[in-house]
């Protein structure tokens, strides 16, 4: 089926050479990252993981939402959902090739990374999370070749694949699930030290991850004319703005915990992150601009007749994705370290060459990204 | 349909590729072992030569757990019957004290780059 | 035929999980008379001390926030830093096992602006060697482990630099190696090793010395202000100072059963 993607036309191989453009850059910023260290990225002592480690944890999100497909259509038989399954599924796997690459970029020491299976350590939930994130990324490689196959064929999948779907389901949750137990078991961090950070991240997970799959459905159906059915994306925008109030709702769970109970070490980051915190709050307007995107977001989409309007729906999921990144990919972290356990505060703003890297990294997933749905669109024409 | 012409080169240029290391050497000199500075005044290794010539790698890393995660810093000598601390710069380096003349000269002709002296220094300092 | 072979991986079945789970069970004691380093769950590492070595079942430190002069100050950051190839790096990405803080940041929850003029206004921070180290729970390769006497340890041959102790230190004990130290160090100490870019680093108790019979080096340059001992030997000089004066610890709260004690 690979050969698929090595036709095509110029628009599509102009976008590659984009990409590729993009890889090079990142290539020669990681390049300096390599020989210099860590040092060329915006990260201190106080502040010890930035973008990259940020990057990772949105993405753990947007990979899980292929479950929110897969859920309607195997446990409740919604089968209009069968025909965008497999970018669900594929954008699993340029999504968790993605967070990997950016674990790999965060490590010190890179050439030691397989010392985590040489010396593996179940005490520590990092172990897990290589655990359940390279599963995911097999899982989806298999449950969508193998679909993707049979649908070519026009034959039924076999049924042991069945298992591996279902199987699928649970394993979409503990991603996101043991990624929040990354940061919320550990003492002396405030703002992640609640248990319900796993339920939040899963929550803005749901919305960010299909209110990305809409986005890139949309721009196959611009460059392929790729027909994903009707009214299907609509019922996932309901998905996207029902999960984004179930996020507000917690984060507003959050608000009230920490503000209500005044405990200054658990107060001091949501400070630092929505009013500044001793005159220092470079995520300040970054917060508000994430907060006022989900709420407009929700507004828009909340209503079912904006959801049927293609323009809207674009618009509500632009606005919800983007507010989803901010707050994951940009304040999660950075929120976490700031002020220190000593209380000391240190800023973290990433630099030119970390932004470079990230880069390179996130053209590499987009690489895999066109490559896998071109396939899987290019399989559906041919059956039709 | 099936492009024998495309194949025949990609496999042409996997070949080559592949047996870069081969022809890459044609002509270069033979190996030979290279000549190493004898310890001025310590006659006696902690074992014997051969063992440490093919073994002293692997000795290096099990006395690297054995002292940092283990805290037992005494090797108890098979040879010798003598006991010597598990330390590269304080035992092995107090005779073999010239590092280029030394551990450089092999480990330069057969291509290894071992990382030891990214943190452990030379005692007399030459890889500041 | 078919119930033979059935029968048959029945057995086989049932011998596998008896012979994984025998070794496994062994293997996977996690804590309390681990011998070496557990197979799976980090464990705490046996002390195979030689005869000349400082010995103890629980390593602690008492801090005397009254004796802890400029001088006293200045001589134990620089000792510990100089026989250690700490380097000095400016800015942010600074390294220090052991430093000046004020006592406000040490003492978060204990604090108050009432304090009587001759209390001390700062003290030193180090790793406190928990009893219940975040760290060591957290690490991925086990490259940072306690040892049976309770001092927390690096590997810094294993670390991978993923910063995950960093991130569950709650005393901002642990500094990273953003780039090569060697440049930064203005004398090398020829006894100790550097470490290299992208490893974690940290106090160690100067396990290095106990292990030749000296006391860390720090106690040593403090004129009487740290002390050094065995919290488990009610004889220890430590457990003196803690039966007469009034002592805190740095968060007690969360558990981390944090082993360097401040006399105030």
């Amino acid at each position: 089926m690979l050969e698929k993607a090595v036709t095509g036309t110029k628009v599509y191989w102009g976008w590659i050479a984009f990409l590729l453009l993009l890889m090079s850059v990142g290539a020669a910023c990681y390049w300096q990252q390599l020989s210099h260290g860590l040092t060329i990225t915006g990260m201190s002592r106080d502040v010890s993981w930035g973008f990259y480690i940020a990057q990772f944890t949105f993405l753990v999100g947007v990979a899980a939402s292929a479950v929110m497909l897969v859920i309607p259509k195997y446990l409740h038989n919604y089968q209009k959902f069968g025909k965008i399954l497999i970018l669900g599924e594929f954008n699993a796997v340029a999504m968790v090739i993605l967070c990997l690459m950016f674990i790999v970029a965060d490590l010190g020491s890179p050439e030691r990374l397989m010392n985590v299976l040489l010396h593996p350590t179940p005490n520590s939930v990092l172990f897990w999370d290589m655990v359940v994130l390279n599963g995911y990324l097999l899982i989806n490689i298999l449950v969508g070749w193998v679909t993707l196959e049979a649908e070519r064929k026009q034959v039924a999948p076999p049924k042991w694949i069945k298992f591996f779907i279902y199987l699928s389901i649970p394993w979409a949750v503990s991603i996101h699930t043991v990624t929040a137990f990354l940061y919320c078991g550990l003492p002396g961090r405030g703002y992640w030290l609640t248990a319900v950070l796993a339920a939040r991240f899963l929550a803005s997970a749901f919305a960010a991850g299909p209110a990305f799959l809409i986005l890139v459905t949309y721009i196959a159906k611009v460059f392929t004319g790729f027909d994903p059915g009707k009214g299907v994306l609509a019922t996932l925008g309901k998905t996207v703005v029902y999960a984004m109030c179930v996020n507000l709702f917690l984060l507003l769970c959050e608000v009230f915990v920490v503000f209500y109970s005044q405990i200054p070490s658990h107060m001091s980051h949501l400070q630092y992150l929505f009013v500044g915190y001793h005159g220092h709050g470079v995520l300040v307007p970054w917060m508000w601009s994430a907060m006022i995107m989900a709420v407009v977001g929700i507004l828009i989409l909340i209503v079912p007749k904006n959801r049927e309007q293609d323009n809207l729906l674009i618009i509500g999921c632009l606005l919800i994705f983007i507010g989803a990144w901010i707050d994951k990919g940009l304040g999660m972290i950075g929120g976490g370290f700031v002020p220190n356990p000593l209380h000391e505060i240190t800023e973290y703003v990433p630099t030119q060459l970390e932004l470079g890297v990230s880069l390179g990294i996130y053209a590499t997933g987009f690489l895999i990204l066109t490559i896998l749905y071109k396939v899987a669109i290019g399989v559906k024409q041919e059956v039709e | 349909m099936y492009d024998k012409n495309k194949i025949l080169i990609g496999l042409a240029v996997f070949v080559v590729l592949m047996t870069y290391p081969f022809w890459n050497n044609i002509g270069s000199a033979a190996y030979q072992r290279p000549v190493l500075e004898k310890p001025k005044f310590a006659k006696e290794c902690v074992e014997g030569v051969e063992f440490m010539r093919t073994e002293h790698m692997s000795m290096l890393n099990e006395w690297r757990d054995e002292v940092v995660r283990g805290g037992d810093h005494e090797y108890h000598s098979t040879a010798t019957h003598q006991v010597f601390q598990k330390s590269l710069s304080k035992t092995c380096m107090k005779c073999h004290e010239n590092k280029e003349q030394f551990c450089d000269k092999c480990h330069a002709t057969v291509s290894v780059n071992p990382y030891c002296w990214d943190c452990h220094i030379d005692p007399k300092g030459e890889n500041k | 035929m078919k119930t033979l072979r059935r029968d048959f991986l029945k057995i086989a079945a049932v011998a596998a999980l008896g012979w994984g789970v025998r070794p496994a069970a062994e293997l996977m004691a996690a804590s309390g008379g681990g011998k070496s380093e557990g197979l799976f769950f980090a464990s705490r590492h046996a002390v195979h001390a030689g005869p000349n070595a400082l010995k103890a079942t629980r390593w602690a430190m008492v801090i005397d926030t009254a004796k802890l002069t400029e001088e006293v100050v200045a001589a134990a950051v620089t000792v510990c830093h100089t026989t250690h190839n700490v380097p000095n790096i400016p800015g942010n990405q600074e390294l220090k096992w052991l430093w000046e803080t004020s006592m406000e940041h040490l003492f978060l929850d204990n604090h108050h602006e009432y304090q009587p003029e001759a209390a001390a206004k700062s003290a030193l921070a180090l790793c406190n060697h928990c009893d219940n180290p975040p760290c060591v729970r957290v690490c991925p390769t086990k490259a940072t482990f306690q040892r049976e006497d309770g001092i927390v340890m690096m590997d810094f041959h294993r670390c991978i630099g993923c910063r995950y102790c960093m991130a569950g230190c709650p005393y901002g004990s642990r500094s990273f190696n953003f780039k090569d130290p060697r440049p930064h160090i203005e004398k090398i100490d020829l006894d100790y090793p550097t470490r290299t870019k992208g490893v974690v680093e940290k106090c160690e108790f100067c396990a290095e010395r106990l292990a030749e019979g000296k006391l860390p080096s720090c106690v040593e340059v403090s004129e009487g202000a740290i002390s050094f001992g065995d919290l488990d030997d009610p004889e220890s000089e430590v457990r003196q100072l803690l039966s007469e004066r009034f002592s805190i610890r740095r968060s007690p709260y969360l558990g981390t059963k944090p082993c360097v004690y401040y006399l105030v």
